[in-house]
């Protein structure tokens, strides 16, 4: 195999996709209540005066390299790719050591300057595995803002040590007892609030989903998380990966290292979703391999959904990748074939998490397990000479609970 | 082209000098019977109109009375046929019906689909809560085609320019929110629905219709005075869900139409 030579990194105009209105070719746009185009609009307003703003530009990057510890280090998994991975090269964007614990700082920061700028005085958010709500909560502390987080009951069991974090950063946790209980119903019930308390309120969305601008608004904001790593992979090892390999659920960590290598064509993009206990409606939620297109929380996009356009329950050990839905940039980058969406089991995503714990000493959490499962199986086909990377969007604290359970130790 | 069930309706309760009354009912709540007779009793009441609401398992723009109601009814297994069935009874009893959705149900039958059959049960168009002007694709031509009324949203927080486009695309009449809001009952008619409605009028010919925290027949005669139609729904899901028995719920149901039809008489 030939490497090519060494070269920046990729910042292609982020502005092809999407359109003005927020579409990526037929997918996102803009399905909202009218109580709340006002705000959305002059939330695509903003963001677009900020993101040409030198001084929020500088304001942004001082708090992500000073605050957040960016850039994240990228490290290679040597025990882990060989023997795990087919003796495949296997190198980890470490999202995990960003402050906070997760990716979701990038999005946050950007999203919490914005709120100031827009002189609103309270953020709301939602959250599935808690670290988007631990995130938010984190940001609003930093800056004097009011922070409320929606939380599906279910998720607040399995995630509780989240749920006292962010209770300590100062943020109210409401607990959402509608329909499974989970991350769908937490943002539900965002959206209530949000029509409510528009005037004084903004919802912070945590994944690259929601009506427009959130999808891309939140793409630019995660985007950094493929700038650093296409420069970093080609700096350690001389070219680029054969693959980048993140989990999706809603999907801000896998835009997030994705956008930066679309331009390169020949490098395979592979989401991980959820795919639970099962194919069976109802037990996973591998939104891509299973759902087909609808409107869900202001976006169209692949939705999973019954014979009548009614959302299914879904089922993940992983609370961050629970959603029936998936950010419109996903769709499009499926239906383009410039991606591949591959589901992953409950049981494959904790071998994956076994797997890294056991040989590199690094604790996963289980929604990056996916990615590190995927990475085995895509590891597995490249063999000794390939390259992977893969996202470890986070790390495990949380989830040792349930990982316990799940291991019987 | 005649004017729909719904035009007639209102321009009906403007010669008597009072506001149209709206009724809301989620289909298949408590049960397709139930909702189907509550419906006729409303009608026959003085409800000039009836939105049938399409449950839907995420109902965003929903209080818990009708998002608890909405979900006891997926559970009891409704689906869109039950809806277009309580259309059709509503419609041959003479009273209009109109179908309150949100959009991805429709979208999955297809819009075409759903125009043609919903035109076939006698309906007389959709209230669309999460589709905005921009959004809406073929539904403008395809209710033109099956002359179906297109009932969009104006909200208090929408700029002049949104009120003229969104007004432009609508057909029947105007759906003002009230306030900045879910459903649910309120203890006083928001303020903002006076400005709304005058500054909607300032676009439009089409009769507005105010709704969202509207529930006691004091409030109805309020917004009477300076809307086209007050629009009630929460308070009658309440009533059903309250009662003991379903005939105790549709009786619950006739008394409130009974109070709001004087309610909306001006003067």
């Amino acid at each position: 195999m030939t490497s090519p030579p060494a070269r920046p990194p990729a910042e292609p105009d982020i502005a092809p996709v999407p359109d003005r209105a927020g579409h990526f070719g037929e997918f996102g746009g803009l399905f909202a209540p009218e109580s709340l185009m006002a705000a959305l609009e002059q939330l695509a307003k903003e963001y677009e005066a900020a993101r040409h703003d030198p001084r929020f530009r500088a304001e942004l990057d001082e708090l992500l390299r000073d605050y957040a510890s960016r850039p994240t280090r990228v490290t290679e998994a040597k025990r882990f790719g060989a023997e795990h991975a087919g003796g495949c090269r296997v190198l980890l964007k470490r999202e995990d050591l960003a402050h906070t614990g997760s990716h979701k700082i990038n999005n946050v920061l950007g999203q919490v300057l914005l709120t100031k700028r827009m002189g609103k005085a309270r953020v709301i958010a939602e959250t599935g595995a808690g670290q988007h709500g631990v995130a938010t909560a984190t940001a609003c502390a930093l800056l004097g803002l009011e922070c409320a987080v929606y939380m599906g009951e279910e998720d607040t069991r399995r995630q509780a040590l989240n749920v006292s974090r962010m209770r300590m950063l100062g943020a109210e946790v409401i607990s959402v007892t509608a329909g499974t209980r989970t991350l769908k119903d937490a943002m539900n019930e965002a959206f209530r609030d949000w029509v409510t308390t528009v005037d004084y309120t903004h919802y912070c969305i945590g994944s690259v989903g929601g009506p427009h601008p959130f999808p891309m608004m939140v793409r630019d904001f995660q985007r950094i998380i493929g700038v650093e790593a296409r420069e970093q992979v080609l700096s350690l090892t001389g070219r680029l990966p054969d693959a980048v390999v993140a989990c999706v659920g809603g999907g801000s960590n896998a835009i997030g290292v994705f956008h930066a290598f679309i331009p390169d064509g020949g490098v395979r993009l592979v989401g991980c979703e959820a795919g639970g206990d099962g194919d069976a409606p109802g037990r996973n939620a591998a939104t891509l391999t299973y759902g087909s297109t609808g409107v869900l929380h202001g976006m169209r996009t692949y939705v999973l959904q019954d014979d009548e356009g009614q959302t299914l329950d879904t089922h993940s050990i992983s609370a961050g990748l629970d959603y029936p839905g998936v950010g419109p940039e996903h769709s499009w980058l499926k239906d383009t074939g410039r991606a591949e969406y591959r589901s992953v089991s409950d049981t494959e995503a904790m071998e994956g998490f076994a797997a890294l714990c056991r040989t590199e000493g690094i604790i996963p959490a289980i929604e990056s397990a996916h990615a590190l499962a995927g990475a085995m199986r895509v590891g597995r086909e490249l063999g000794p000479d390939g390259l992977i990377l893969v996202n470890l969007s986070g790390r495990g604290d949380k989830d040792v609970a349930t990982a316990s359970a799940w291991f019987g130790v | 082209m005649t004017n729909s069930a719904v035009t007639t309706a209102f321009a009906k309760a403007a010669a008597q000098n009072r506001a149209a009354l709206v009724g809301y009912l989620p289909a298949g709540f408590p049960d397709k019977d139930t909702g189907i007779k509550a419906a006729l009793a409303m009608a026959r009441a003085g409800a000039d109109v009836i939105e049938v609401g399409l449950p839907y398992s995420d109902p965003l723009m929903d209080g818990p009375v009708i998002a608890d109601a909405v979900y006891r009814s997926l559970k009891g297994g409704t689906r869109v046929k039950d809806v277009l069935d309580t259309v059709a009874a509503i419609s041959s009893a003479g009273t209009a019906a109109l179908v309150m959705t949100y959009w991805n149900p429709v979208d999955h039958y297809g819009v075409a689909a759903f125009a043609r059959d919903l035109a076939s049960a006698g309906g007389s168009g959709l209230i669309t809560p999460d589709l905005t002007p921009e959004e809406s694709g073929d539904w403008p031509r395809v209710s033109d085609e099956y002359h179906l009324d297109r009932v969009y949203l104006v909200a208090p927080s929408s700029p002049q320019a949104r009120i003229a486009a969104i007004t432009r695309l609508c057909r029947g009449f105007v759906y003002a929110a009230s306030l900045m809001g879910i459903t649910g009952t309120r203890d006083s008619v928001s303020a903002s629905a006076v400005g709304l409605v005058a500054r909607t009028r300032e676009y439009t010919t089409l009769p507005v219709a105010v709704g969202l925290g509207v529930s006691t027949p004091e409030q109805a005669h309020e917004v009477a005075a300076f809307a086209d139609g007050v629009i009630v729904g929460s308070a009658f899901v309440r009533r059903l869900a309250a009662a003991p028995t379903p005939q105790d719920g549709v009786a619950a149901v006739r008394e409130l139409t009974e109070a709001l039809a004087v309610g909306v008489r001006r003067g």
